[in-house]
C-alpha cells in the first residue's frame, strides 16, 4: 500500500464501521437440534395415525376407551377411542383409532367381534382375556371395496383365516349339534359347524359346516356325513351294535364324514355342495336303491317284533326291508291279519343274477319266474333275527312241502304266500313237545308205582333170604355135629347149600345192577317200564 | 432505584465469578484470566441473552413431545399400557395417593413450564430494558436457578421404577421417548438459567437512571 500522497487535495475520511457485535451464536443449533426433533416427532406422529373407523356393537361390555384394542392374529393394530350409545339407545357405537398400516384391508367384509371367556360344547376360548380384559377380534375380508363403517359380530366367526370350504347338511333334526360341534374325518377334527337354520318350509335343517384344509379334499360327491353324536347303540335284528366317534364326539357331539370306497377318482366337492346328514353310519353307507319292488305279505299269526325296517333276507342275505306293518280286520270272515308292506332290491345289496339280462327283462319273464318260484314253494315267514330281543325278519325261502298257492298278479303290490315261521313254529314245537311231555310223565309215574312193589317185594325176599341163612347156620351146626360125611343129611345139605349160594348169587347180581343203575329203582330196568 | 450505583463495568474493572477478586484488563485486551485463581475474566457473561433465549426456545420446544408422548411403557401379562406424564397423575389421583400425585403435577408438568415462562418474562424485561421490579425479578431468577434441579427427580424416578421392574415376563417397565424429552427440558432450562447474566438486570436500570439524570440535568 503506498503512502498518503502530501500533493493530493484532502479527500474525506471513510466511516470507521464497528465491528459487529451481534453474530449468531453457535448456540443456537441445540434450539434448531430440538425443534427439529419435535417436528419429527410429530410428524411421524400424523404419519402414524392411521384411518378411524367405527364399529357398532349391541353391547359396550367389556369396553374401555383407550384401553381396548383391536388385534389382529396377535397383533394390536388398533384401539378404541371412543364409546357412545348410539340414537337408538340399543346400540353403542365404538370409534377406533387404526394402525396406518391397515388402511388396505379395512374392507367391506371385515369382521369385529369382541373377544372374551367363551365356552362352546368342550371348547373353552379367550382365556387370555381373563388378564388381559377383553379385545376386538378381527377377521379379514375377502372384498376391494373400503369402508369405515362396521357392525360387530355377536359370536366370533368359527372359520377363522383357517383355509378350507363350507358345505351344507340336511339334516331332519339338530340332535346334539350346534355351533361349533366338531366335524371328524376318519375321527380327526377336521372342521366345526358354522352355523344352521331352519330351512324355509320348515322341513329340515340347513347345517353349515366348515371342512378345513387339507381335509376338505377328502369331501365329494360321495361324501357320506353322519351324527357322530354321543354313543349310537342300536339292538336290531342282526345284535347289538356299538358305534363311537371319539370321547370328545361322545361329550360333545360332532359329525363324521367318510367317502364310500371306490375305484372311481375322487373328485373334491364344490363349496357349498349340499348333503344329507344322515342319524348314524350304518344308514350313511346303505347302498343306494337299484330296482326296488314292493310285495304284500301277509300274515295271520303275530308280529310283535317285527318292525318298520326289519331285513328282508333270502337265504340269510339282506336284499331289502320291510317298510309297512297295517293291521287289518275282516268283518266277513271275522278275522285279524296283518298285512306287511316289504321292498325287495336284491341288486342294492349285491346279489347277483346268473342268466338272467337285466336290459332285457321283461315283466312277463318277471312274472314267469315269480310264478315258478312259488309253485316250487317260494314262502316268506317271519324268523327270529335276534334271540334275546326277540325281533323278528322276514325270510324268504322255498318251504318243501308248502300248501300250493299262486300269484295274483293283478294286486299291486303283489301278495307273496306265507307260512307260519319264528316264533309262531317255535310255540307250535313246544306245545307238541308239552303234550308228549305230559304222556311221559304219567307213564313215568307207573313206572314209579310199579318199582314201589318191586322193592317192597325184593325187601320181602331179603327177609326170607336172612331166615334161609340163619336155619341153614343152625342146620350146619346141628349137622357138624349130627351128620357123617356120606350120610343122606349130608347130601340134603350140600343140595341145601347149593341152593343157599345160588340165592346169595342172584342177590349179588341184583346188588351189582343196583349200584351201576341206581335209576333202575325207579324206572326199573329198561323194557320193564312198558309192561 | 433513585441511587445509581457504580458498577465495576463503568470503572473497567472486572470481577472475577470464581473467587471475586477485582482486576483491571490487560491495556489492549478485553478478556482475560484472574490473576488469582487462573478464571476466565467477563465484564458480563458473552451474549448471555441470547444463549438464554436460544436454550428457553429449545426447552419449549421439547417441552411439547415430553407431555405428549409417553414415559413409561408398562408391560403386564395383559398387555402393554403407555402412561404420559399427565396419565400418570390422573392415575394417581386418588383419595389416599393425591399427595403423590400433586407432586408429580408440581414437579413434572409446573415447574418445568414455570421456569419457561419465568425465564422467558426475565428475558423480554432485561431485552426491553425494563426498569421496574427490578429486585423481584432477581429474586425470580433466584428462585428459578434452586428449583429448577428438582424437575430432574420425575426422570430419576422413572429410570429407577425402569431398572428395578423388570420382572420377565411377567412384568417390565419400559422408558417412553417423552422421558428424554422431559430430561431434555430440564437440562435445557438449567442451562438458560446458567447462560443468563443477572447483572443485566440492573446494567439496563442503572443506564437509564444515568440517561433520566441527564435528560433532567
Amino acid at each position: 500500500m503506498p503512502d498518503h500522497d502530501p500533493s493530493l487535495p484532502p479527500v474525506p475520511e471513510s466511516k470507521a464501521v464497528p465491528k459487529k457485535r451481534t453474530r449468531l451464536s453457535l448456540v443456537w443449533v441445540i434450539p434448531i437440534v430440538a425443534a427439529a426433533a419435535g417436528v419429527w416427532i410429530a410428524v411421524t406422529k400424523i404419519l402414524e395415525k392411521g384411518p378411524e373407523i367405527t364399529i357398532v356393537f349391541s353391547s359396550a361390555d367389556g369396553l374401555v376407551a383407550n384401553k381396548t384394542k383391536v388385534n389382529y392374529d396377535g397383533l394390536d393394530i388398533g384401539m378404541l377411542t371412543s364409546i357412545k350409545l348410539m340414537d337408538d339407545h340399543k346400540h353403542v357405537i365404538a370409534t377406533a383409532a387404526m394402525h396406518p398400516k391397515t388402511k388396505d384391508f379395512l374392507v367391506k367384509d371385515l369382521k369385529f367381534w369382541v373377544v372374551k371367556p367363551r365356552m362352546s360344547g368342550l371348547n373353552i376360548t379367550g382365556l387370555g382375556t381373563l388378564l388381559s380384559g377383553n379385545y376386538i377380534g378381527v377377521q379379514l375380508g375377502e372384498s376391494k371395496e373400503s369402508e369405515r363403517h362396521f357392525v360387530a359380530l355377536e359370536t366370533p366367526p368359527l372359520t377363522g383365516d383357517v383355509p378350507g370350504r363350507i358345505f351344507i347338511l340336511k339334516a331332519p333334526e339338530l340332535g346334539s349339534l350346534g355351533t361349533g360341534t366338531p366335524i371328524y374325518y376318519r375321527q380327526l377334527p377336521a372342521g366345526q359347524v358354522v352355523s344352521y337354520e331352519l330351512d324355509k318350509d320348515g322341513g329340515f335343517l340347513n347345517v353349515k359346516i366348515f371342512v378345513e384344509s387339507p381335509y376338505d379334499h377328502f369331501v365329494t360327491k360321495d361324501t357320506r356325513f353322519w351324527q357322530a353324536s354321543g354313543v349310537d347303540v342300536s339292538l336290531t335284528a342282526a345284535g347289538l351294535h356299538v358305534q363311537t366317534e371319539s370321547v370328545m364326539s361322545i361329550l360333545a357331539g360332532g359329525i363324521a364324514f367318510e367317502n364310500p370306497t371306490s375305484d372311481a377318482p375322487q373328485v373334491p366337492a364344490e363349496a357349498n355342495t349340499g348333503f344329507t346328514l344322515f342319524d348314524k353310519r350304518a344308514t350313511a353307507f346303505e347302498p343306494p336303491p337299484v330296482d326296488p319292488r314292493a310285495y304284500l305279505l301277509v300274515f295271520k299269526q303275530s308280529v310283535r317284533g317285527l318292525s318298520v325296517g326289519a331285513p328282508v333276507e333270502l337265504g340269510g342275505v339282506n336284499i331289502g326291508e320291510v317298510t309297512q306293518i297295517s293291521p287289518q280286520f275282516d268283518a266277513n270272515k271275522m278275522e285279524f291279519s296283518i298285512p306287511v308292506m316289504i321292498q325287495v332290491d336284491p341288486q342294492r345289496y349285491g346279489v347277483k343274477f346268473l342268466g338272467w339280462d337285466n336290459d332285457k327283462e321283461t315283466l312277463s319273464i318277471r312274472q314267469k319266474i315269480m310264478n315258478s318260484l312259488v309253485a316250487r314253494g317260494l314262502r316268506a315267514q317271519l324268523k327270529t333275527g335276534n334271540l334275546i330281543s326277540g325281533a323278528l325278519i322276514v325270510s324268504l325261502s322255498i318251504v318243501p312241502n308248502a300248501p300250493p298257492a299262486t300269484l295274483d298278479w293283478s294286486q299291486n303290490p303283489v301278495e307273496i304266500p306265507t307260512v307260519s315261521g319264528g316264533f309262531e313254529a317255535i310255540e307250535d314245537s313246544v306245545a307238541t313237545l308239552l303234550k308228549n311231555l305230559d304222556k311221559v310223565a304219567v307213564d313215568a309215574r307207573g313206572t314209579l308205582t310199579n318199582a314201589d312193589t318191586l322193592m317192597l317185594s325184593l325187601d320181602k325176599t331179603l327177609g326170607t333170604t336172612r331166615g334161609t341163612l340163619t336155619n341153614a347156620d343152625n342146620l350146619i351146626n346141628n349137622a357138624g355135629t349130627m351128620i357123617a360125611p356120606d350120610s343122606v343129611m349130608n347130601t340134603e345139605l350140600n343140595i341145601l347149600l347149593q341152593q343157599g349160594g345160588d340165592a346169595a348169587r342172584a342177590l349179588r347180581i341184583l346188588a351189582d345192577y343196583l349200584e351201576r343203575h341206581p335209576e333202575a329203582l325207579i324206572h326199573g330196568k329198561p323194557g320193564e317200564a312198558k309192561q | 432505584m433513585s441511587v445509581t450505583n457504580p458498577t465495576a463495568m463503568e470503572h473497567g474493572l472486572q470481577s472475577c465469578h470464581g473467587c471475586g477478586l477485582l482486576s483491571r484488563p490487560a491495556p489492549g485486551a478485553h478478556e482475560g484470566r484472574c490473576p488469582r485463581c487462573d478464571e476466565d475474566l467477563v465484564f458480563r457473561k458473552p451474549d448471555s441473552l441470547q444463549h438464554t433465549l436460544a436454550y428457553l426456545v429449545a426447552a419449549a420446544a421439547c417441552y411439547v413431545p415430553a407431555n405428549l408422548l409417553p414415559v413409561l411403557t408398562t408391560t403386564t401379562a395383559g398387555g402393554s399400557e403407555s402412561d404420559t406424564i399427565m396419565q400418570g397423575v390422573v392415575l394417581l389421583w386418588s383419595p389416599t395417593g393425591w399427595p403423590l400425585s400433586l407432586i408429580v403435577l408440581f414437579a413434572s408438568i409446573m415447574i418445568p413450564s414455570a421456569k419457561i415462562l419465568a425465564l422467558g418474562y426475565l428475558l423480554i424485561t432485561v431485552k426491553r430494558g425494563s426498569i421496574t421490579n427490578n429486585a423481584q425479578r432477581v429474586r425470580l431468577y433466584r428462585m428459578v436457578e434452586i428449583i429448577g434441579r428438582w424437575s430432574m427427580v420425575d426422570v430419576f424416578v422413572d429410570t429407577f421404577t425402569v431398572s428395578l421392574i423388570q420382572l420377565q415376563p411377567l412384568m417390565s417397565v419400559e422408558p417412553g421417548p417423552g422421558l428424554l424429552f422431559f430430561a431434555a427440558v430440564v437440562v435445557l432450562t438449567m442451562l438458560a438459567v446458567e447462560s443468563f447474566d443477572p447483572r443485566l438486570i440492573w446494567d439496563t436500570a442503572d443506564a437509564k437512571e444515568t440517561q433520566k439524570k441527564v435528560q433532567y440535568a
